[in-house]
């Protein structure tokens, strides 16, 4: 991947910074040639792992996330990690419907990830934290 | 960013902005508590023109709050959604359980 623009964002596991971070990203990618609907699988697929992090790796604690992107030419690639408690098992909890906070939650927060983004990679370890990293291709010849 | 009125057995909610994490416990409190005040209420029907943006925990909230009308026999009514927030809706497969109208008077003729 020949990186031809970044950025990295640090910032406390706070629910306000969900929308915080959906948008800038949205921003960042603003500056590819993509579609508004495109613009907005991305927010979506951000506002998810965001989430997530408040939600599951920081439960009851809280702690900080980093938000990298990246693009080339081809691809928007964006990363979500924390430092938190891990995911014990990766495939379980990217099914539909799984979910460890059962009451108000739907269990689609990885599903939609995996949905709206092209490609998608996790790495946890319990106990130390989870990376998702996401990449949304980059049409090429578009109009 | 939040209205609710009633009319007969329906709550109607009007949203406004993002529906997420940080957006979605006020919304659930003012559902919640019009539904505890009046237990005549048994159908949401939530305005969502001025809604731009959902994901799956504004999606798991009005879900809880679909549990609660649909033990009452009431019917969720999704109204005027725009097509990002309806494509995500689709995604999360609420057309399942909820109708989508058009507008307020067509939802209470459902």
């Amino acid at each position: 991947m020949e990186v031809k623009n970044w950025v990295r964002l640090e910032f406390p596991s706070e629910s306000v910074n969900v929308l915080f971070a959906r948008t800038a990203v949205a921003v960042f990618a603003s500056q590819l040639d993509m579609t508004l609907e495109e613009i907005e699988d991305i927010k979506v697929a951000v506002s998810e792992a965001v989430s997530n992090c408040v939600i599951h790796a920081y439960r009851n604690t809280s702690g900080n996330i980093v938000l990298e992107c990246r693009y080339s030419l081809e691809e928007l690639e964006i990363s979500v990690e924390d430092f938190g408690c891990g995911i014990p098992d990766i495939v379980q909890a990217a099914e539909a419907g799984y979910t460890t906070v059962p009451e108000e939650r739907m269990g689609l927060g990885l599903v939609f990830i995996h949905e709206l983004m092209d490609h998608v990679n996790i790495a946890s370890e319990v106990g130390k934290g989870t990376k998702v990293i996401m990449t949304k291709n980059i049409p090429q010849n578009r109009g | 960013m939040l209205s609710a009125e009633t009319v007969n057995q329906a709550l109607i909610v009007t949203l406004e902005g993002e529906l997420d994490l940080h957006t979605a416990p006020p919304f659930k409190q003012c559902i919640d508590s019009h539904l505890a005040k009046n237990l005549a209420l048994k159908d949401l029907v939530l305005k969502m023109d001025k809604i731009n943006f959902i994901d799956s925990s504004g999606l798991g909230v009005i879900l809880g709050r679909y549990k609660l009308i649909q033990k009452r026999g009431g019917k969720l009514i999704f109204v005027a959604c725009n097509p990002q927030v309806h494509r995500i809706l689709k995604l999360s497969g609420m057309q399942k359980i909820a109708y989508f109208a058009d507008s307020v008077k067509e939802a209470l003729s459902l």
